[in-house]
């Protein structure tokens, strides 16, 4: 959905930025009543979401979160991102194009994970530019859990 | 709520269908995604911003389409943990009514099979008035 706004000054987003790898964000624990909380929201209705009796019949140590939850713990990547002073990234023309998550194993209650967001591309495209992050979210032990990537459609001037 | 068997691959040829759900949402659904994720933008619950952004009114998440477009699949394969890859492009908003709410249909279909690695590709058409509203809609699970 086009959002109509006119800027006199040509706003661009920094192509050096391609590559850059962020600092790690804190850590994120990850509690059974948010990922219940998280899971209704998205109208799931499996029990090894709810119950971690089920979770644990299903070989899983509690409730296992719902695969998007994965945006959650990215979230702070890209605020980390859209936040970098010489990125260029103006939120308010921002739009969510693509996302996608790419699993080693579900995200379950308990784990503690932490996110590294790295700018996989920066590209034009029809006066727009498209910014892909890529987060890579690992648990405590440092093992790989999920990679969530996001492209963000930056609208240049109409 | 019953534990489900999770399909075999065997039993799958490309283009069955194998999952098909409704899912009507309202403000409140909306609101309840809002403090599950943490995306308070108010483009989300408040039509007056929604306007001055140019915007016919309150859009639902493009996340909370997406996170509702899996569970058909989700409660076919029976384990939320089987889902190993998932995607979507956001391609048309999904405005949410005040009183009537929006009614957002998920067909989930077989893409393609890989036999080898026990995984299958399933293809979602979600729609909102006919219109499909997420392009490129895949997630590849594990199977037995």
């Amino acid at each position: 959905m086009p959002v109509e706004r006119k800027y006199t000054r040509y706003v661009s987003v920094n192509p050096a930025i391609q590559g850059r790898v962020f600092p790690a964000v804190p850590p994120y624990l990850v509690g059974r009543e948010k990922v219940r909380e998280f899971s209704r929201a998205v109208f799931a209705t499996n029990p090894i979401n709810f119950d971690p009796e089920a979770a644990r019949a299903a070989g899983y140590t509690d409730v296992v979160a719902p695969p998007t939850f994965a945006v959650v713990v990215q979230e702070a990547t890209l605020a980390q991102l859209l936040a970098e002073p010489d990125a260029g990234i103006d939120f308010t023309r921002v739009v969510h194009g693509d996302q996608r998550f790419s699993f080693s194993r579900p995200i379950v209650a308990g784990d503690e994970l932490t996110a590294t967001v790295t700018v996989a591309s920066v590209k034009s495209l029809g006066g727009h530019s498209m910014v892909t992050a890529e987060s890579t979210i690992v648990d405590a032990s440092g093992a790989h859990v999920v990679t969530a990537t996001s492209t963000l459609v930056v609208r240049g001037d109409e | 709520m019953t534990v489900q068997s999770t399909p075999s691959l065997d039993g799958l040829t490309v283009g069955d269908i194998v999952a098909e759900s409704s899912f009507p949402l309202t403000r409140d659904s909306l609101v309840r995604y809002a403090g599950a994720s943490g995306d308070f933008n108010p483009i989300h619950y408040r039509d007056d911003v929604a306007h001055s952004v140019g915007l016919p009114g309150v859009l639902a998440h493009g996340m909370l389409t997406m996170g509702l477009a899996i569970q058909p699949v989700v409660d076919w394969t029976g384990d939320p943990g089987r889902v190993l890859d998932y995607q979507v492009r956001f391609t048309r908003p999904v405005p949410v009514d005040p009183d009537l709410g929006a009614v957002v249909t998920v067909v989930a279909k077989v893409g393609a099979l890989d036999a080898d690695a026990g995984v299958a590709r399933i293809d979602l058409t979600v729609t909102f008035n006919a219109v499909t509203v997420l392009g490129k809609a895949q997630a590849r699970v594990r199977l037995v």
